[in-house]
């Protein structure tokens, strides 16, 4: 551990908590409703059809209905919308891709109104045959989701090849460590692998409340990127940027699902239609058909020599995007990416695939890409291991890669000690040590690209009250961002806590920040905070000096004090004429790649196997957060925390069933159930680890995604060790009974 | 509102204060609270009876406002977060960092309020099994556990 701050490395109590709990904390459906319009949204209830007719008529007939808005009202606008592929009607145009597509939207004076009116609009649809599995979307010869040309969103990244086939982007890693890879005598293992959809489930739906006024759009929105939902929203209405104000009041967790772009359009189609303030609120049935976890199918093959050295990956990847691409390439790329492991191959082929069908779209989520690549190739190094009597940990850290070498050609080189991270979960599992039967024990080691861009600025501001006022683009989404944020300005101004204030965003005033996500709050926006307020502490001291009359090298300034050693004063003197304040930016963090830092997915775990039942419990697990610097120790445990309770749904159970008409079949949290209280683990533990290794703040880099590819990992790795091969996901007690009796029948005498 | 929707009159208490009022018989509690009655703290989650986030007490008893018509409240007491401001399990969640993005926690503490008067919240296996119905997909489970284990022993005072 690295000794801490004054204010970084210290567990401070988030200043916001109270807040939170008195009900102050204002949440976007918390934002004042007076005069304002309610919007409940119809969808189709069919996967792939064309529209025959809407009609509104009885819905008009509503009290309190204001407006039904369709397509039609928006002919005069291009109102197509995607940030990596503009593909994405605001509203169905003719042509229904997924069952929950937004066809139309009722606009009444109450919600209640609202809500009777929506059931009203009569849709005819003729339907047509829908594509609802990954494989025979992208198979030859099949017909396409979109039969027009893609065309690249604002986002995406000049030169990316868009195809015409469902299968429309693909993310290729080729490179050989060796001329003339030989496989000769190697053992290969060689199976097909399946992800199952999964939903985001923020506790808070997506809320936005949007205007349509003289001077432009107005919205606010519980988002995770407000800039680029005002670069989306500029770009489908046909106005400047500075005509659109996005602004994020708290916002009740993400984990992906409110990132880039989600009902920012409807909600201004349906306020510029209208003329009036409204307020759209998902509820759970609309947030799942809203954006999810790619499904994924996988072939994957692996080749090591029988003295354990690894040879060769190669991997096929399909990812269902569903009906419209929204992150869904960028998803691949990582995708792909996780598909190589962080060892030192001879030779890695990968193809990952981002696949259009008639589902509903699918977006980012906590740990993409590792969550579903991780656990695969992991499970393949494990079934080596088998077959070549070497120790698992063992022939993981012959084959590791060491820091500084080359994971992927072009990219950050590896910038952690990985060697160490598994050797420490190793120590905390009690690894080598017996257990009884049907018990497991599971590790797993991976790496994914974090940070994605550069692109974060801020401002800090001494206002006249001696409070210091950080401006950065970061959202309080329960990670604790701003808490992490006001502990570096505290630390580099030598100010106490209570000192700094971290304000809500507003793209009017708050300086540009790409998003909230990719576990670049602290690392990337961090360290644009910590340069802005190095250069507010250098304005400060300078003006001291002048102030006072003194060189600069004889001031100190510590607890909000400017001291020349006989006598001090508050720096709120230097602002009583006027706030002072200084920029900084993350442009020094610009490299190549989207891999800023190399986010680490270290973990274990330990498994009991009901083998009547199925069902599968979970002692003990143990992860790594190897985060260069821990800004606050407790924040950084909390993250691994969460995300283990996410990891046990996603490994154990959750998963969105869809009939065989493509309609989501457990919409609701009946039926699609996530981790209640009953679910934890007995035992976690989570291991921080310091090394300064990071490209942020203070030596930081980022956590809370790591876990979703390490911990799923390592949770197959226990199962399997307990005596069950898994090739699918989740591991639900049918699935796990199912394999047991594969197993048992497989190897039974005779 | 128009002709067929009944507007009873109706007279609740809530967090100690008369309040009454004419609605339309298809308003939640959860929504008169928040949308009439600027009470917000009680958030709306699901909206449909199954995370929790809504809890409130009506006559000292847990029930999920958004599956509640605010018309049946006639007469009745109803606590809200907001009506809590002095319960120890504010402070003790604090303490414990019992949540993270906050959108369950009001609903959480209302919840562990009643378990703890109730009388079951002595073992660690009935708070779980209690508080089960109270969703945090944060994953703050083990702070809420702890958070309400210490209050219910009694020794946060």
């Amino acid at each position: 551990m690295i000794p801490a701050g004054t204010a970084v490395g210290r567990s401070v109590v988030r200043p916001d908590l109270a807040a939170k709990l008195s009900g102050a904390a204002v949440y976007g459906a918390d934002l004042p409703v007076a005069g304002v319009l309610h919007v409940k949204l119809l969808r189709s209830v069919v996967a792939h059809a064309r529209i025959a007719a809407v009609d509104p008529a009885a819905a008009l007939e509503v009290p309190g209905v204001v407006a039904v808005v369709t397509a039609a009202d928006l002919v005069d606008l291009d109102a197509t919308w995607g940030h990596y592929v503009r593909d994405r009607p605001i509203f169905a145009d003719g042509v229904v891709r997924f069952a929950g597509e937004i066809v139309a939207a009722v606009a009444a004076e109450t919600e209640e109104a609202a809500a009777a009116a929506v059931t009203t609009i009569e849709v005819e649809y003729d339907e047509l045959p829908a594509l609802l599995d990954v494989a025979a979307a992208a198979a030859p010869g099949a017909a396409r989701v979109h039969d027009r040309a893609p065309r690249p969103g604002f986002a995406c990244p000049p030169g990316t090849e868009l195809g015409m086939d469902n299968a429309f982007y693909h993310h290729g890693l080729q490179h050989e460590r060796v001329a003339e890879v030989d496989e000769a005598g190697a053992v290969v293992v060689q199976h097909e692998y399946i992800f199952p959809a999964v939903y985001q489930y923020a506790m808070e739906p997506h809320v936005v409340v949007a205007s349509w006024e003289p001077d432009g759009i107005s919205v606010h929105s519980s988002c995770q990127h407000p800039f680029l939902v005002r670069q989306e929203l500029a770009t489908v209405f046909g106005l400047p940027l500075e005509r659109v104000r996005v602004r994020v009041p708290f916002v009740g967790g993400g984990f992906g699902s409110k990132s880039y772009t989600k009902m920012e359009p409807v909600a201004v189609a349906v306020a510029r239609a209208v003329g009036r303030p409204v307020r759209l609120v998902n509820r759970v049935e609309d947030a799942m058909v809203t954006t999810r976890r790619h499904g994924m199918r996988c072939r994957m093959r692996t080749a090591v020599r029988p003295d354990g050295r690894f040879v060769s990956r190669q991997a096929w990847i399909w990812m269902d995007t569903g009906a419209y691409a929204d992150n869904g390439p960028t998803v691949t790329m990582v995708a792909g990416m996780a598909a190589v492991g962080p060892y030192r191959w001879d030779r890695v082929d990968i193809d990952a695939a981002c696949v259009y069908t008639h589902l509903p779209p699918s977006g980012s989520y906590r740990g993409f890409g590792a969550a579903h690549l991780q656990w695969v190739g992991e499970s393949q190094v494990d079934e080596v291991a088998a077959l070549l009597g070497i120790d698992r940990l063992e022939l993981r850290l012959r084959n590791l890669l060491d820091r500084g070498e080359t994971l992927i050609p072009g990219q950050r080189p590896l910038d952690a000690d990985l060697a160490g991270d598994l050797r420490e979960v190793a120590k905390r599992l009690d690894w080598g040590g017996a257990l009884p039967a049907w018990r497991g024990r599971g590790i797993s080691v991976g790496v994914s690209p974090a940070g994605v861009s550069a692109r974060s600025a801020a401002r800090v501001e001494l206002r006249p009250d001696g409070r210091v006022m950080v401006l950065v683009g970061s959202q309080e989404i329960g990670q604790g961002a701003r808490t992490v944020h006001a502990q570096i300005a505290a630390e580099v101004l030598g100010l106490g806590m209570e000192r700094v204030v971290v304000l809500p965003t507003d793209t009017d005033h708050t300086p540009y920040d790409r998003s909230t996500g990719a576990s670049r709050s602290t690392t990337v926006a961090g360290l644009a905070v910590q340069r802005a307020s190095e250069r507010l502490r250098t304005a400060l001291l300078a003006a001291a000096a002048e102030h006072g009359g003194v060189p600069v090298d004889e001031l100190t300034l510590r607890d909000g004090r400017i001291s020349t050693g006989k006598r001090s004063w508050d720096i709120a003197e230097l602002a009583a004429a006027g706030p002072i304040g200084a920029d900084g930016d993350a442009s020094e963090l610009t490299g190549a790649g989207p891999a800023l830092f190399w986010e680490v997915c270290v973990a274990g775990a330990e498994v009991s196997v009901d083998p009547e039942t199925g069902l599968v419990e979970v002692p003990r697990v143990v992860t790594v957060a190897d985060v260069g610097r821990a800004v606050n120790p407790s924040l950084v445990e909390r993250q691994d925390e969460g995300c283990t309770l996410q990891v046990i749904g996603n490994a154990f159970f959750e998963e969105m069933r869809f009939s065989e008409d493509g309609v989501l079949l457990n919409d609701s949290l009946l039926d699609y159930r996530v981790p209640t209280l009953t679910d934890v683990p007995a035992e976690m533990i989570c291991v921080i680890v310091e090394n300064g290794d990071g490209p942020g703040p203070f030596g930081a880099k980022g956590c809370g995604e790591g876990v979703f590819g390490g911990l799923t990992a390592a949770l197959v790795s226990a199962v399997t060790d307990a005596g069950v091969p898994v090739r699918e996901l989740p591991m639900s007690p049918d699935r796990v009974w199912r394999w047991i009796q594969q197993t048992t029948s497989d190897t039974a005498p005779g | 509102m128009g002709p067929g929707v009944r507007e009873p009159t109706t007279t609740v208490t809530v967090n100690g204060a008369r309040l009454v009022a004419n609605l339309d018989a298809r308003v939640t509690l959860l929504d008169a609270l928040r949308d009439r009655f600027g009470l917000t703290g009680t958030k709306k989650g699901c909206d449909q009876g199954t995370c929790g986030s809504c809890t409130v007490l009506v006559d000292g008893r847990r029930v999920l406002s958004c599956l509640t018509l605010f018309a049946q409240c006639d007469g009745r007491q109803v606590t809200t977060i907001e009506g809590l401001a002095d319960h120890p399990l504010r402070a003790a969640f604090i303490k414990h960092d019992a949540f993270q993005c906050g959108y369950c926690t009001p609903g959480q503490i209302v919840s562990a309020a009643a378990l703890i008067r109730e009388g079951r919240a002595g073992r660690d296996e009935d708070i779980r099994e209690y508080m089960s119905g109270n969703l945090c997909r944060c994953g703050a489970y083990p702070r809420i556990l702890a958070a309400i284990r210490e209050v219910a022993s009694g020794a946060h005072a």
